[in-house]
């Protein structure tokens, strides 16, 4: 039967349709151009660089509230004694979750907003976001920690990783929108102020802590993925021999 | 052994219909041997339900309904929880594979004319389980507690408050706060879990009574019941059990290697399923930039937004449901299937299809000039479809079904 076969396109057809489709809404409404952190969940090595980097530079003012210590160290096979010593401040023990000693009244005193946690930050902003937004600190005066983001205008963190990245300076062009108006916009950056770090070296720390946050926003995920191979195979298996039993069954229908 | 299985079934037989449930609904009711692809998609609906079912019983164990602690909970269930995950993408991808089946189920419906005499109330019972999914899933989306829970509930709960006198009154009572607060999470978990589940199960069992008190239909909407054979068994018909029970396990198969692929590759379906603002707790004092509601709302969300009164837009999304309903008694057309209809329907048919899905993508977008009158044109011929069908499927040149059902 010829025109079954054709119509038995159709979901297929439409399953594409829909996996090819772009998000429908993505978070974030900013217009920058973000870069791509091309992550990788399962270099372990890069896992655990990013949680020493998140613990020195990050978990002061950022929870990770859904997180728990001994699973980090489960999961990134790092010994307990020494997830205790190189990211537990607080006093809690190791099966609690990652809060922070920041209690959240004075943390709006002092940056005007409470910082968020970060525990599901990579799936509600997208790993690409934070990638661009933690590579994106310019200076800028104006502001109350002198720098400016240019993903995320006037946020109210400060440029934490500057001691690693530097300092830099954005330079703007000008662009005309479909309307005619001239608008200033940030075309790139230019290191005024060294750091600790080349430029390689930081985009791939902040990879790294990238990776990790994306990490913690599912940490079932790697497992997500290579269940999913035996399923798939079990479920194709399964799909075959069903097709030769409806084969053999009907048959007989004439 | 076997005589050991054939006492049981006879000891249960004398006290409970075993046998005549069996013959009625398996091994002797006969349906057309010539449904199609666009056939298994009851089946599945079926598949879907009960696995929502089991899943969200494995969820209510571990969710807990309060606005401080819904969102911690869900993500307590993706982490701490033993296969927690799984049964969570399960339950998440399950409700839009939902929509994805009974949408196709009520497509087939419509190019078949199975809405048509003697089956106009099963196409009720069916219309009327499709509105208590949507309410369904509604509240169950607001579980989560994330911003798009949040502030999706207080968009479309806000719109009972365009009805007039009543309204404001209606959405306080709804809410049973100013706000959607946790009175709210409380009272939509509880229709969630219990409430909608009773209620969609028994009309199931009333659209399957339906369904095989009047028989099917099929792809060429000819009564197979029309000729039968010496025994009274239409010669068209085959038992269900086992040639549409073998073939509806293929169907199975098939569907679960899609749905599986999804749970496993793709659960967030780039923020189609699983909404990024979602991810965010919800938060009463920031609204985010862009509501929009899952894409099976979205058809009917951008006809609400294409009229500029707020009321009438509540209206027209009410009667494009209401549509749905008179559906049997709008198509006059002296055929059921759309092989034997003429160009007039198809055309039709074509322009709905497009209007449908091109709502549905409006739905999602911000509500730009363009996209209004996007809207507007779109449904506009909606309803067209439906209000001018009296006329053009009276017009319409069909050409003369076969006496019985082609095969092969």
């Amino acid at each position: 039967m010829k025109r079954y076969s054709v119509k038995g396109l159709f979901l297929p057809g439409l399953f594409l349709l829909i996996l090819s489709a772009p998000g429908s809404v993505w978070a974030v409404g900013s217009e920058v151009k973000l870069d791509r952190a091309n992550i990788d969940l399962n270099d372990v090595e890069s896992l655990r660089r990013g949680a020493r980097y998140f613990a020195d530079y990050c978990f002061n003012c950022h929870s990770i509230r859904f997180m728990r210590y001994s699973r980090i160290s489960k999961d990134l096979e790092i010994p307990e004694d020494e997830v205790a010593n190189t990211m537990l401040f607080t006093g809690a023990k190791i099966g609690d979750a990652m809060n922070i000693a920041l209690a959240p009244d004075d943390a709006k005193r002092w940056f005007g907003v409470a910082p968020p946690d970060l525990s599901v930050e990579s799936r509600s902003r997208g790993v690409d976001w934070i990638y661009t937004y933690l590579r994106s600190f310019y200076k800028d005066e104006s502001r109350p920690w002198g720098v400016n983001n240019a993903v995320f205008k006037d946020v109210a963190m400060p440029h934490v990783l500057w001691e690693l990245q530097g300092l830099q300076e954005a330079s703007t062009g000008t662009i005309k929108s479909a309307e005619g108006v001239e608008h200033t916009v940030i075309t790139g950056f230019n290191l005024v102020e060294k750091g600790k770090m080349t430029p390689d070296e930081f985009d791939n720390a902040v990879r790294d802590i990238v990776n990790f946050l994306a990490y913690v926003g599912e940490p079932t995920k790697t497992q997500r993925l290579s269940l999913g191979r035996w399923v798939l195979g079990f479920l194709v298996l399964y799909f075959v021999i069903m097709f030769f039993l409806k084969k053999e069954y009907w048959k007989d229908v004439k | 052994m076997e005589n050991w299985l054939k006492n049981t079934r006879d000891w249960l037989d004398a006290r409970f219909p075993v046998m005549d449930f069996w013959r009625g609904h398996l091994s002797e009711y006969y349906a057309p041997k010539n449904f199609n692809f666009w056939y298994y998609f009851g089946s599945l609906a079926i598949l879907v339900l009960v696995l929502q079912i089991l899943t969200g019983i494995f969820l209510t164990m571990n969710y807990k309904p309060t606005a401080d602690t819904a969102f911690a909970s869900v993500e307590y269930i993706m982490r701490d929880v033993k296969w927690g995950w799984l049964i969570r993408y399960l339950h998440s991808t399950g409700a839009s594979f939902f929509f994805v089946v009974v949408y196709l189920h009520m497509f087939r419906a419509l190019i078949y004319g199975s809405y048509r005499k003697p089956r106009e109330l099963l196409w009720l019972f069916g219309v009327i389980i499709f509105l208590l999914l949507m309410a369904e899933a509604f509240m169950g989306y607001l579980l989560p507690w994330g911003q798009m829970s949040y502030w999706g509930a207080q968009v479309i709960i806000s719109l009972f408050g365009a009805i007039p006198y009543i309204g404001n009154d209606l959405a306080l009572w709804i809410r049973g706060d100013f706000v959607v607060a946790d009175a709210t999470l409380n009272r939509f978990f509880s229709f969630h879990v219990i409430a909608f589940p009773l209620i969609i199960l028994g009309l199931v069992v009333f659209h399957l009574v339906a369904l095989h008190s009047v028989g099917s239909n099929n792809p060429d909407g000819v009564e197979i019941k029309e000729k039968k054979n010496s025994k009274g068994i239409p010669l068209d018909g085959i038992p269900f059990h086992p040639y549409y029970t073998v073939k509806d396990m293929y169907g199975v198969v098939g569907f679960l290697i899609i749905f599986a692929a999804v749970v496993f590759y793709m659960p967030e379906m780039h923020g189609w399923f699983l909404e990024h603002d979602n991810f965010v707790p919800a938060n009463p004092l920031k609204t985010p930039e862009h509501i929009s509601p899952l894409w099976y709302f979205t058809p009917f969300y951008a006809i609400l937004r294409a009229v500029p009164d707020k009321f009438l837009g509540v209206m027209a999304m009410g009667a494009s449901i209401v549509m749905l309903f008179l559906l049997p008694w709008l198509d006059r057309s002296p055929v059921k299937s759309i092989r034997y209809k003429g160009w007039i329907f198809k055309a039709a048919l074509a322009i709905f299809i497009i209007s449908f899905v091109g709502l549905g993508y409006l739905g999602t977008v911000p509500a730009t000039p363009v996209a209004t009158w996007f809207s507007r044109l779109f449904s506009v011929l909606y309803f067209a479809f439906f209000i001018m069908m009296p006329f053009y499927s009276k017009w319409d040149h069909c050409k003369q079904p076969p006496e019985r059902v082609k095969y092969k």
